[in-house]
C-alpha cells in the first residue's frame, strides 16, 4: 500500500479546471518532486490534498496510510500526520519566531518533547535561534522560509508537503534549505516537494513527476528524468546545440502529448 | 479641581477602555466593529440585576452568572448570525451587528421597560477617601482596580497562554492557523465570548454611576468606539490607552470649557484621528518588506 495515493482527482476553481485527472503515489521514506511551470497546477495539488479548497476535489480520491482524506478539513488532516509548508511561507507575521514554532506544535501536548524538537529546529537553522524573540514579519524571505519549514516540522509529521521552498531565494540559501530537506527526509519524514527549480529538486528527490496544464505528462525516477532531453531543455534550462531549434522544440513538445 | 477631573476622568476612562478592548478583540478576528457590543453589555447587566433582585442571589453569584450569560450571548451572535453570512463584506457584517443591536435594545425595553433602576453594588460611590484637594470614591477605586486586573489577565492570556497565542495567530493568518491544526471556528467563538464578557464587566461597573435602563450603553459605546479608533482599532494596548486618554480629555473639557458639549469630544476625536492619523495613535505595525 502506498503511503499517499492520489487517484484521478479533478479540482475546479469556480468553473475552471485546475487539475484534470491527476494521479500520483508517494512511497514511504522517499522524496517525491512535482515539477512544472508557473500555473501548471502544482500548488493546487497540495492545497487539494490539504483540504484547503472548499468542496474539492470534485472527483477522485486521496488516501493517506490507507485512509480517505479527501473532503476532510485541514485541522483534521494535520492531526493525521501531514504538515504543509505553503507557497509564500505564510508565517504569523506579528508573532515572534518562537511563538510561530510553538504554534507548529499546537496539536501536541507534552512539553519536554516539544522543547527538544524546538532545539532541533534551532540546530537546523541557527539564525532562527538568534531571532527567537523577533516578529516573524521582520525576517528576510529566506529566514521566513526556514521558519515555515521549522513550524511544519514542529508537528512531527509523517508526511511533509513543501511548496516551492526555493522561490525568491539566493542560490546559497537554496542549497542550504535543500540540504536540510534531505536531512529531514533521512530522519524518516516522507516528503512531497513542489518546485519550479527542477535541477535542485531532482538532485534530492527519488521520484519526479512533471505537470502541465493540470495533467502529469511524465513520471519516473529522478535520475531518469535528469537524463531526459526534454526535461533538460524545458525544465532545467539546458540548451541544445541545434540550429533548427524552433522545429525541434515543436517536435519535442509534441512527443509527450 | 484639576486633580479631581483627572481622577474621575481616569475612572470613566477605565470603562471606555474596557469597551474599546472588547471591540478591538472582535475587530481583529472578525474584521467588523461590533455595534451591538453596548447592548450585549446592557442585557448582561440586566441579567446581573435580575439575578440579584428577583432570584435574590449574592452579588458574586450574580456577577459571575452575568459574565457566563455574556459569554454565551457572544458565542450565540457569532454562530447564529455572523457565521451564516455568505461571502460577507464589511458592510453586511456591520448591518448584522446593527440589527442585533436593535433586537437586544427592543428586547430589553420589552422585558425590563424604560424604568430607571438601581443595580445594588457592594461598593458605594458615596464612601470616599480624601486625596489632597480631591476625593476618590470607593467605587472609583474598585473600577480602576478591576479594570487593571482584567487588563493584566488579558495581557497574560495573549502573551503566554496557548489559546491566546492561537487567537492572535488566527487573526493574522487564518489559513496558516488551520494548517497548524488550530480549529479557527472554535477560536472565533472564544473571541466573541471573551469580548462580550469584557463588555459586561464595563456595563456592571457603569450601572451604579449611571442608571440601569435600556439606554445604559448608548453613550459609553460611542466613547468606547472612539477610544478604539484613537488607539488604532487593532491594538489592545492602544485601545486601553485610548480609553484613558478620552476619559481624561473629556472630563477636562467638561470642567474647563463646556459641560454641555462634553459628549461631543468623543466625536471630535474620531473625526480628528480619521483626518490626521487614520491608523490611530498607537497602532504598532512593522513596515512590511517588499
Ligand atoms: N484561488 C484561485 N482562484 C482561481 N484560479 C486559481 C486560484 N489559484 C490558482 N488558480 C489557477 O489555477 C491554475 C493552477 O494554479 P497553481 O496551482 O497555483 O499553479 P502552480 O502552483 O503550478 O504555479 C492557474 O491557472 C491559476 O491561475
Ligand atoms: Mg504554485
Amino acid at each position: 500500500m502506498p503511503f499517499l495515493e492520489v487517484k484521478n482527482i479533478e479540482t475546479l476553481y469556480g468553473l475552471i479546471y485546475a487539475l484534470r485527472g491527476v494521479s500520483l503515489t508517494v512511497e514511504k521514506g522517499t522524496i517525491t518532486a512535482i515539477l512544472g511551470n508557473n500555473g501548471a497546477g502544482k500548488s493546487t495539488i497540495l492545497k487539494t490534498a490539504m483540504g484547503l479548497i472548499e468542496d474539492q476535489p470534485d472527483k477522485g480520491t486521496i488516501e493517506f496510510m490507507g485512509k480517505r482524506i479527501d473532503g476532510m478539513h485541514p485541522e483534521l488532516i494535520v492531526r493525521m500526520g501531514i504538515s504543509y509548508v505553503p507557497e509564500g511561507r505564510e508565517v504569523f507575521e506579528e508573532l515572534s519566531v518562537r511563538e510561530n514554532l510553538l504554534m507548529g506544535a499546537y496539536i501536541r501536548r507534552e512539553r519536554a518533547p516539544i522543547k527538544k524538537d524546538l532545539d532541533q529546529i534551532y540546530g537546523y537553522f541557527p539564525v532562527l535561534k538568534e531571532r527567537e524573540d523577533q516578529w516573524a514579519g521582520t525576517l528576510s524571505g529566506g529566514e521566513q522560509q526556514m521558519l515555515a519549514i521549522g513550524r511544519a516540522l514542529m508537528n512531527r509529521p509523517k508526511l511533509l508537503f513543501l511548496d516551492e521552498p526555493s522561490l525568491g531565494l539566493s542560490p546559497i540559501l537554496v542549497k542550504e534549505i535543500f540540504d536540510i530537506i534531505r536531512t529531514v527526509n533521512e530522519g524518516g519524514v516522507t516528503i512531497l516537494l513542489v518546485e519550479q527549480n527542477a535541477w535542485m529538486a531532482l538532485k534530492i528527490a527519488h521520484f519526479g513527476l512533471i505537470l502541465e496544464n493540470g495533467r502529469f505528462v511524465m513520471k519516473g525516477k529522478s535520475e531518469e528524468l535528469m537524463e531526459d532531453k526534454d526535461v533538460q531543455e524545458f525544465y532545467m534550462g539546458v540548451r541544445l546545440e541545434e540550429s533548427a531549434k524552433g522545429y525541434r522544440r515543436w517536435k519535442r513538445k509534441k512527443r509527450w502529448r | 479641581m484639576f486633580l479631581q477631573l483627572l481622577i474621575s476622568g481616569l475612572s470613566f476612562g477605565s470603562l471606555y477602555a474596557l469597551i474599546a478592548l472588547a471591540m478591538v478583540i472582535i475587530y481583529k478576528t472578525s474584521e467588523v466593529p461590533n455595534f451591538s457590543q453596548g447592548e450585549m453589555a446592557m442585557i448582561s447587566t440586566f441579567v446581573a440585576y435580575t439575578l440579584l433582585g428577583a432570584s435574590g442571589q449574592s452579588f458574586t453569584i450574580s456577577f459571575i452568572g452575568a459574565l457566563i450569560f455574556a459569554a454565551i450571548l457572544g458565542v450565540f451572535l457569532e454562530f447564529v448570525f455572523l457565521r451564516r453570512a455568505k461571502d460577507p463584506n464589511i458592510l453586511s457584517l456591520i448591518l448584522i451587528t446593527l440589527g442585533f443591536e436593535m433586537i437586544l435594545y427592543g428586547f430589553a425595553g420589552w422585558k425590563w421597560g424604560a424604568d430607571q433602576r438601581d443595580l445594588p453594588f457592594p461598593v458605594s460611590d458615596f464612601d470616599i477617601i480624601n486625596l489632597g484637594p480631591a476625593v476618590l470614591s470607593y467605587l472609583n477605586i474598585a473600577t480602576l482596580l478591576i479594570t487593571l486586573i482584567l487588563m493584566f489577565i488579558l495581557f497574560v492570556f495573549f502573551k503566554y497562554s496557548k489559546v491566546g497565542i492561537a487567537m492572535k495567530a488566527t487573526q493574522q493568518n487564518a489559513m496558516a492557523a488551520r494548517i497548524n491544526g488550530i480549529r479557527t471556528n472554535r477560536i472565533l467563538s472564544i473571541t466573541w465570548a471573551l469580548s462580550s464578557l469584557i463588555g459586561a464587566v464595563a456595563g456592571i461597573l457603569l450601572a451604579p454611576i449611571a442608571t440601569l435602563d435600556p439606554n445604559l450603553m448608548l453613550d459609553p459605546l460611542l466613547k468606547g468606539f472612539a477610544s478604539a479608533v484613537l488607539g488604532g482599532m487593532t491594538s489592545l494596548v492602544g485601545a486601553a490607552l485610548g480609553g484613558y486618554i478620552l476619559g481624561i480629555i473629556e472630563n477636562l473639557f467638561g470642567g474647563y470649557v463646556s459641560i454641555e458639549f462634553k459628549s461631543v469630544v468623543a466625536f471630535m476625536i474620531i473625526v480628528l484621528v480619521l483626518c490626521f492619523k487614520p491608523s490611530g495613535l498607537f497602532a504598532r505595525h512593522y513596515v512590511r518588506r517588499v
